[in-house]
């Protein structure tokens, strides 16, 4: 029967709901990474859409266009993250179904519902990254004659990632924490099953030490990861200065239309 | 007489109800090196980034070739292609390497193949002797060596005329030189430059032609020995006097 100890009791539930657990805390995982990267996807469209010009001088169909587009999106954002997502959840995956009969099977409810909130935040991150960025970025790059569409896939949108990397981050952690709220349209995810035996066998101290463990593997794990990536995305400190094969290999091929002789601040150059 | 590559006609601005620039009017020729003076706030930056149709004309004409391009209809990117900007901030993309910073424009913009874009990238920035630093990222590099990067990067475009904002202005004076060695070459080699500095003894000894600006619109303009030894408006004597004597 029960160990009378505590560590003895929490060997007791890991020998018997050990693969249980794991199995709810891998539900967890794959539903936070499918929906924070969903999540991202939305963010990142919807907050490139609101960051589109309006200019004097442009189509009228295309403004007004543009105009209900950007309204609907505000209201998905401000409705999103104005309401609580347990609440939601019952809403989406109860209230459509009684109402207007639309059913979703337990799984895309789980994702739709966790991506959805997720986008609105990360909308407004995604906005503000762009935002953030130098407009003297957006200006070099006009100035060499490039579009905004060309401007923002090349230049503003790779630094503009890389700056709320750490709120991607943010989100993917909130996401595995919050996916304990879908246990009420029954996913079994890891506090589900906590909570399942907790009341089995009264051991409410010791199945839920289990449970914020792991919850902190997971997300520790995740954010060491994403530090990773970020370093990565960084590059390298130094930079090696280029040899001189690899520069006459090219400079001495490369015949130009004008005539340009010497080279330019030859004199100045000592570093 | 030389071609005409650009001719400003009329052109005024104004930021709501604040006018920058009045009935401004000048002919560009090629191989033209117009320096553009004049005291803070006189609307020198507003008439180069109207020119590079950064800021929209309230009233006027900008004909390149003799075509508007202030007008609504007119591809703003594709003129811009050909008409290069070099600012005082550098503005170099952070998120590219200096060879990338350099071939991007003709990759994405004129669609040339990678290899040739490479060729003409190492071209110009052997010119402005930063080819050794192609592997660099802009944080990692001087202000005078980010400002030659951004000129090999304007002038990788091979465009017809080239603009440059107080191009040393952000610049400690020992890297001043450096960068004005570069301008100078290219003037030299009659590249058409339109150029807002405060480096008098630059515009004096480079320009073809000077415009002098005082609260928005052109007080005085003519050769460099005219404006600088003989001025003829009050007011252009005053600047140079006050500059003088600094
Ligand atoms: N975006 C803007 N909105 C409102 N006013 C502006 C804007 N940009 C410039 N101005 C105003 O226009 C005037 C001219 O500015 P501009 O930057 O063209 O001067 P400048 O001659 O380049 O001066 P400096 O030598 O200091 O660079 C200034 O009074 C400035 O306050
Ligand atoms: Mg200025």
């Amino acid at each position: 029967m029960l160990p009378s100890d505590f560590i003895g009791r929490i060997f007791f539930i890991l020998d018997i709901y050990g693969i249980s657990l794991l199995r709810g805390a891998g539900i967890t995982i794959v539903i936070a990474l499918i929906s924070t990267f969903l999540g991202c996807v939305i963010g990142l469209i919807v907050g490139i859409i609101q960051t589109i010009p309006t200019y004097a001088g442009q189509n009228p169909v295309k403004r007004f266009f543009l105009g209900v587009v950007k309204f609907i999106l505000n209201a998905y954002i401000e409705i999103f993250r104005g309401t609580p997502m347990m609440v939601q959840a019952m809403f989406i995956y109860y209230g459509l179904a009684k109402v207007f009969g639309i059913f979703m099977d337990m799984w895309s409810a789980a994702i739709f519902i966790v991506s959805i909130n997720t986008g609105a935040y990360m909308a407004e991150t995604v906005r503000g990254g762009i935002l953030s960025i130098d407009p003297g970025q957006t200006e070099g790059a006009k100035s060499i004659g490039m579009t905004h569409y060309q401007t923002m896939l090349y230049i503003i949108l790779p630094q503009a990632i890389r700056n709320i990397m750490p709120q991607i981050g943010n989100n993917l952690i909130i996401n595995i924490k919050d996916t304990c709220v879908l246990s009420v349209i029954s996913i079994v995810e890891l506090f589900y099953v906590a909570r399942g035996i907790a009341g089995t066998y009264y051991t409410y101290f010791e199945a839920f030490t289990i449970a914020m463990v792991i919850y902190f593997i997971l997300t520790f794990i995740c954010s060491r990861i994403l530090r990773w990536i970020e370093r990565k995305m960084d590059g390298p400190d130094n930079y090696d200065l280029a040899t001189s094969d690899t520069l006459m290999h090219t400079s001495g091929m490369y015949t130009h239309p004008k005539v340009y002789g010497k080279k330019l601040g030859e004199e100045e150059r000592r570093d | 007489m030389r071609d005409v590559i650009l001719e400003v006609q009329h052109l005024s601005k104004s930021f709501g109800k604040n006018s920058v620039l009045r009935d401004i009017d000048f002919t560009v020729r090629l191989g033209d090196v117009t320096s553009i003076i004049g005291a803070s706030g006189s609307g020198k930056s507003t008439l180069l980034r109207c020119i590079n149709l950064l800021e929209e004309p309230t009233s006027g004409k900008i004909l390149f070739h003799g075509q508007n391009i202030a007008d609504h209809g007119s591809d703003a990117s594709s003129y811009r292609a050909k008409v290069g900007m070099v600012f005082q901030s550098f503005n170099l993309f952070n998120n590219m390497t200096v060879l990338q910073n350099c071939m991007i424009g003709i990759t994405k913009v004129l669609k040339h193949p990678k290899s040739e874009a490479k060729e003409r990238a190492m071209h110009y920035l052997e010119k402005v002797g930063m080819a050794p630093y192609i592997n660099a990222k802009p944080r990692q590099l001087s202000g005078g060596q980010k400002q030659r990067v951004a000129i090999a990067r304007a002038l990788a475009m091979e465009p017809e005329m080239l603009l440059f904002d107080e191009p040393t202005s952000a610049l400690d004076p020992q890297m001043v030189g450096e960068v004005l060695a570069v301008m100078r070459t290219l003037a030299q080699e009659g590249l058409t430059m339109i150029v807002v500095t405060h480096e008098m003894a630059f515009a004096k000894e480079v320009s073809t032609n000077v415009v002098f600006m005082s609260n928005g619109v052109i007080c005085e303009s003519g050769e460099p020995s005219a404006i600088f030894d003989t001025p003829s408006d009050p007011k252009t004597q005053e600047f140079l006097f006050r500059f003088r004597n600094n």
